[in-house]
């Protein structure tokens, strides 16, 4: 059975839409930065989708690229998220407004 | 004779000598000061005098181009000198009275402050005027002519701590500037029209072109004429003049009676030959020349000042010498403006010689009485005062008389009301001269109810004395000149050879005859001794004989009496319309409200308002991330919306 | 050969200075004397060029040509001509000066003042001698900075709020300029002066009018505020107030004139034709304007900056009537003024130095006092007012009677600037120098001239009586290089009207 390429789609649509969703609505920082790998991750299911439908494997090698990208970022970012817990106790993006610590 | 003349050299001595006192001067003793100025103005003098003598044997006129001034596309012009008969008699009024008068300052300001300063400037001027009467064209003459008012405002000036001599220097010089304004626009027409400046070229092109009437060559006559009001003091710029007076007392002698003011006088001669083809402007300064000397001359009769005597009779006098100008009588002008070189002079140097042993008063109500303390002043002024009445045989009366005579005989139809003014005029000339001579000299001294104010810091603390000889040898040479100095134009009626109109006449044209003739000049000359007489009669019976009358009627005409007291008010009437106004306007229409409100507040408005622009789109940059990550799933919707419109077609390219 | 390497040399030993200023140890007075060494030498350089300067040639002397980039085309491009001849001599000739008078007044930051003075040095002659426009305009906005800097850290009071007033004011139009000049490149291909104006009046029908009349225009208002024209003046007054006497003296003028002359008169004739009625009544106001303020200021170094309005309007007002005499008039006007403006400016300072306030109000008497400072002043004042025999006058003379031969009634009223000149000159002497000693005089006992002024302020005085009497030397060398640009506009404005002619 194949499944056709329109439900990866329509999948990947609706959670990268979550991951939209997500990033405008929800103050804590971490969350965020879940709802950023949860789009990251819409992303690479179509690249995947369309690897797979096209026999090309450079989709495939995307997905792979993203997800080193994802993991750097995901450790700078942890970090900083740390960094401004400890400083300003609170892990709130409306309090994080400046450009510095 | 063709070898040159080094014409040159006779302002440039004066200049040199200016150089030496003025840079070195403060070091050195008074002595090599004064030896220093006197040479350098002495020198002139004998050059000038070496010339005369040997004047028939000249070819003339004789021009010296010393070098290029200013060359620029198709205009030229140079340092060019150029001597003829008006030049001469010119050049001796002037190295001749300013070297008396430079020996005279020599004891006048003994005692001064500044000695060197005084010396300095007063070669300044030698140099500068020299320049103004020799040059051989219209731009070297305004050399002069501005340079003359320039050393003018440095020796008004000369007592520095003095505001009102500050005043008054300033003002000379800013209202000559108002004529040299007249000069430097007749000088534009002249170039547009004739291509150069140089005298002899510009008279040449008129000369050749007899079709030229009027036009073009009024409208530059007429400028002229304002440049010859504000240096010679005609209405309506004499006002510099009577204020003048600040300055020290040879300084009014040389530069505000002899020489500087009759600038006008020579330059209207000098540029006769475009006067001549404008009857307008002619009648311009007769009407100008004749109203001064009216005018002024009422003012001086009230006067108590004894030098503002002397400076409203000065433009009186120059009013005299316009009018002759006016009706087209050059060398009767500058005959006048010879005579009056003398008497003026004179008059002042005695007036200082007078000021000087009363310790600086110049107040003739305080004074009186000196005809005995200072007799040799008194005999030298009372010779001038006889030579400005117009009595026979004194220098005055030869060339004033000549003067109303041509006015009498003028074609022009003003001319018997021109007459009757001056005649006029001249009743009250000699009414006011002998009015400040029996002030002066007679009745009783009245210094007793004031101390001598020492404004001048004389440092004479002792009474009433005679100048030295110094002082008193100029005053000597200058009354003899008074006495003879009119013999040379001694008119054929009278028995004279009229020599000084047969002199200037290859310059100025030969004189007016009248169809009259002579009985009718000699009848007029009569009528003027007369007038002169009256007015010497009503100043003996006002100021000599009945002592109270000048003030029982003065309060009984008073309107008329503080009119002419306070001068007409017209210092007040300028002040009124002309500089409160430029002021007022400038403060606050361009100072207040354009340039600190248009231009400065402009600028600010336009800074404020980019400045309310960025605090205004600032409040996008809130630093808030999900704000920014709303404007971009905003942005990234519409982009979304236009593709699906179709942005390519239905948008931009519609 | 030194002739081919002149223009260089010149313009780089002041940065050259620069740099060794920059090393040098603050120690004592060796920034001082070490800058007016530099200056000296290249006020000595400068010389070379008019002992060398073939008087009848027109077009280029000293020329360097090097590719220097080669896409965008931009050479490295000097020479000179008649016009900016003297102005490259009289900025050598200001440097010493300058040098003198911010002796003893800059105290602190001498280091980065002295290293700015020479940077502005390089740019003001670059300015001058850069035959590429690309060149030119990197001097241009060179000359702007260091100035800006300077005003803001020696200013009086206001020094900041008036730098950034002078930066905006000049740097908003420098970039219009800068647009004026892509866009010509775009055309052309070439930022070089010379194939320039051969272009563009060879092609002259293949632009478009209107846009070519945009680009002269942006080229027109970056100078005139440079200048300033009458109402782009706004910044001079705030300028001279705050800034150190060393800057006030070049900040105003002669960049400004230059390059409308040069590119102006040089690239745009006809349009600069178009534009002249404008800039003529413009400069007959600003004449005018400047005198009647001058005539109310208290403040002297704002009443300077009036009367270098007015002053600089005659310039305006010779260039804008294309005649030979005016044009000749202009160049020489402006380096008399430049001339006699900086040494008023720096009698300013002295007696600032002397008394610590530029309140007219608060003097008085001062000639009793300091009897070979008010001969400096006097003699200055009078080059200022245009006496006969001193410079003033010749410029202006030339300027006025070409204005009137060609508009008269617009030369007879810019000629009522010379009264109010005389009025508001005399006025300030008499304020300062005449009188009774004021309190301020009265108290405080201060030395006459001391010699380092002197030696500043002598030779600019001697000058101004050699300018009055001889100049044709100065003028057979302007001569040759403005008579080439009246027959230009003159030229252009014929073949404009014929086009146009043609066209209906």
């Amino acid at each position: 059975m194949v499944v056709p390429i329109a439900y990866y789609l329509v999948l990947s649509a609706i959670l990268f839409s979550i991951g939209v969703a997500a990033f405008l609505i929800k103050r804590n920082i971490i969350s965020i930065f879940m709802s950023i790998e949860l789009m990251l991750n819409a992303v690479n299911l179509t690249f995947v989708a369309f690897a797979h439908q096209w026999h090309q494997v450079s989709g495939q090698i995307f997905v792979f690229f993203v997800m080193v990208v994802a993991a750097a970022e995901a450790a700078v970012g942890l970090a900083i998220i740390i960094a401004i817990f400890r400083t300003r106790n609170t892990l709130d993006v409306d309090h994080v407004d400046l450009m510095k610590l | 004779m063709t070898s040159s003349l080094h014409l040159w050299l006779i302002p440039l001595v004066p200049f040199a000598g200016f150089l030496v006192n003025g840079l070195l001067g403060r070091r050195f003793p008074k002595a090599l000061v004064t030896t220093v100025a006197l040479i350098a103005t002495l020198i002139p003098f004998v050059q000038v005098a070496n010339i005369a003598l040997h004047f028939s044997s000249l070819t003339l006129p004789y021009t010296e181009q010393v070098a290029t001034w200013i060359t620029a596309g198709n205009f030229h012009a140079d340092f060019a000198f150029a001597l003829d008969q008006l030049t001469l008699i010119m050049l001796l009024v002037v190295t001749g009275v300013g070297f008396l008068i430079h020996i005279y300052s020599v004891g006048y300001m003994a005692e001064e402050e500044g000695y060197w300063r005084f010396f300095a400037y007063l070669n300044l001027f030698m140099f500068f005027m020299l320049t103004l009467v020799l040059a051989e064209n219209f731009l070297l003459m305004f050399v002069g002519w501005e340079g003359v008012g320039l050393a003018s405002y440095l020796l008004i000036g000369f007592y520095l701590t003095k505001d009102s001599a500050a005043n008054a220097g300033k003002k000379a010089f800013v209202v000559n500037r108002i004529g040299d304004f007249g000069f430097l626009l007749a000088m534009f027409l002249l170039i547009a029209h004739f291509g150069t400046l140089s005298f002899s070229e510009v008279f040449n092109q008129v000369a050749q072109h007899p079709e030229w009437q009027g036009g073009f060559l009024t409208a530059i006559a007429l400028f002229l004429i304002l440049g010859a009001t504000g240096k010679s003091a005609q209405i309506p710029l004499y006002v510099w003049l009577p204020d003048a007076m600040e300055g020290p007392t040879p300084v009014s002698a040389l530069i505000h009676a002899a020489t500087m003011v009759t600038a006008g006088v020579y330059m209207v001669v000098r540029t006769h030959v475009i006067f001549d083809r404008s009857p307008f402007a002619l009648s311009t300064i007769a009407v100008i020349g004749t109203a001064t000397a009216l005018f002024a001359a009422t003012i001086g009769l009230v006067q108590t000042d004894i030098k503002r005597v002397l400076a409203y009779s000065t433009v009186s006098q120059l009013g005299y010498m316009f009018l002759a100008c006016g009706v087209a009588a050059y060398s009767s002008g500058i005959f006048h403006l010879l005579t009056h070189a003398f008497f003026k002079a004179l008059l002042f140097l005695s007036a200082g010689s007078v000021i000087h042993a009363l310790s600086g008063e110049q107040d003739m109500r305080v004074m009186g009485g000196l005809r005995k303390k200072i007799p040799i002043t008194f005999w030298t002024m009372t010779m001038a005062v006889f030579a400005i009445s117009g009595f026979p045989p004194f220098a005055g009366f030869f060339s004033k008389d000549e003067i109303l005579y041509q006015a009498f005989i003028s074609p022009n139809g003003l001319g018997k009301i021109l007459w009757f003014i001056g005649l006029f005029t001249a009743g009250l000339t000699s009414f006011y001269m002998f009015r400040l001579w029996y002030l002066t000299f007679f009745g009783e001294s009245r210094a007793q109810a004031t101390t001598a104010h020492d404004d001048h810091g004389h440092g004479h603390g002792h009474g009433v004395h005679e100048s030295s000889w110094v002082m008193l040898t100029p005053l000597v040479i200058l009354a003899i000149l008074s006495g003879i100095g009119g013999w040379v134009g001694v008119p054929e009626a009278m028995g004279g050879h009229a020599e000084i109109a047969h002199f200037l006449s290859p310059v100025t044209g030969a004189a007016h005859e009248a169809a009259e003739g002579r009985s009718m000049e000699l009848l007029l000359a009569a009528v003027s001794v007369t007038v002169a007489v009256i007015g010497w009669f009503i100043a003996h019976l006002m100021y000599f004989a009945k002592p109270a009358l000048p003030a029982q009627l003065a309060s009984k005409v008073r309107g008329l009496y503080s009119l002419l007291l306070n001068k007409y008010w017209v210092d007040e009437l300028y002040g009124a319309v002309v500089v409160a106004p430029l002021l007022l306007i400038s403060r606050y229409v361009l100072k207040g409200l354009f340039d600190t409100g248009v231009i400065t507040g402009g600028g600010m408005a336009i800074g404020y308002s980019a400045q309310g622009l960025g605090a205004l789109v600032q409040r996008v940059q809130s630093g808030n991330i999900r704000s920014y990550a709303g404007w971009l799933a905003l942005g990234a919707a519409a982009l979304l919306l236009l593709t699906y419109v179709g942005f390519g077609t239905h948008l931009l390219f519609r | 050969m030194l002739n081919d390497s002149i223009l260089s040399t010149i313009t780089f030993v002041p940065t050259v200075g620069a740099i060794v200023v920059a090393l040098l140890p603050r120690r004592g007075k060796l920034i001082q004397w070490f800058t007016l060494l530099i200056s000296l030498l290249t006020f000595a350089l400068t010389l070379h060029l008019p002992a060398h300067f073939q008087y009848g040639q027109t077009g280029f002397q000293f020329e360097e040509n090097h590719p220097w980039i080669t896409s965008p085309n931009i050479h490295y491009h000097l020479g000179i001509d008649g016009i900016s001849l003297w102005l490259v001599v009289l900025v050598g000739f200001l440097g010493p000066m300058a040098v003198l008078a911010s002796w003893k007044v800059i105290e602190t930051h001498t280091k980065e003042f002295y290293f700015l003075f020479l940077l502005q040095q390089t740019a003001m002659i670059g300015v001058f001698v850069s035959l590429d426009m690309f060149l030119y305009y990197g001097f241009w906005e060179l000359s702007l900075v260091p100035m800006a800097i300077l005003i803001a850290m020696f200013g009086r009071n206001r020094g900041p709020q008036a730098a950034i007033k002078f930066f905006l004011y000049t740097f908003l139009p420098s970039a219009l300029l800068l647009v004026g000049l892509i866009w010509l490149y775009a055309k052309t291909g070439t930022f070089d002066f010379v194939e320039t104006q051969q272009y563009l009046s060879q092609n002259s029908g293949s632009i478009a009018p209107q846009a070519l009349w945009w680009v002269s225009l942006a080229f027109l208002v970056a100078f005139a505020v440079k200048v300033p024209v009458f109402p782009l003046h706004g910044w001079l007054s705030d300028v001279f107030s705050e800034a150190p006497t060393a800057m006030a003296m070049v900040v105003a003028g002669k960049l400004g004139l230059y390059s409308i002359i040069r590119f102006n008169l040089g690239l745009f004739p006809s349009q600069s034709r178009e534009v002249a009625p404008l800039m003529i009544a413009l400069a007959v106001i600003g004449i005018l304007y400047g005198a009647l303020i001058a005539l109310v200021q208290q403040d002297m170094k704002r009443f300077i900056a009036f009367s270098t309005i007015g002053h600089l309007s005659f310039c305006t007002l010779g260039i804008f009537c294309f005649t030979i005499v005016g044009l000749n008039g202009t160049v020489y006007q402006l380096l008399n003024h430049e001339l006699s403006g900086a040494a008023m400016l720096i009698l300013f300072g002295i007696l600032y130095e002397r008394y610590g306030t530029y309140d007219m109000g608060l003097y008085g008497g001062v000639a009793t006092r300091l009897p070979r400072m008010a001969t400096l002043y006097l003699i200055t004042m009078l080059s200022l007012i245009g006496l006969p025999i001193l410079n003033g006058f010749v410029g202006e003379f030339l300027i006025l009677s070409s204005t009137f031969g060609v508009h008269p009634y617009w030369g007879a009223a810019a000629t009522l600037g010379v009264i109010l000149s005389a009025a508001y000159m005399l006025g300030m002497i008499q304020k300062i120098f005449y009188g009774q000693p004021s309190q301020l005089v009265a108290n405080k006992t201060v030395p006459d001239v001391v010699a380092r002024e002197g030696f500043a302020l002598v030779p600019a005085v001697i000058l101004m009586l050699v300018l009055g009497v001889a100049s044709p030397y100065w003028i057979r060398a302007i001569s040759g290089a403005v008579s080439g640009l009246a027959q230009n506009v003159a030229h252009a404005t014929a073949t404009f009207t014929t086009t146009v002619a043609e066209k209906r």
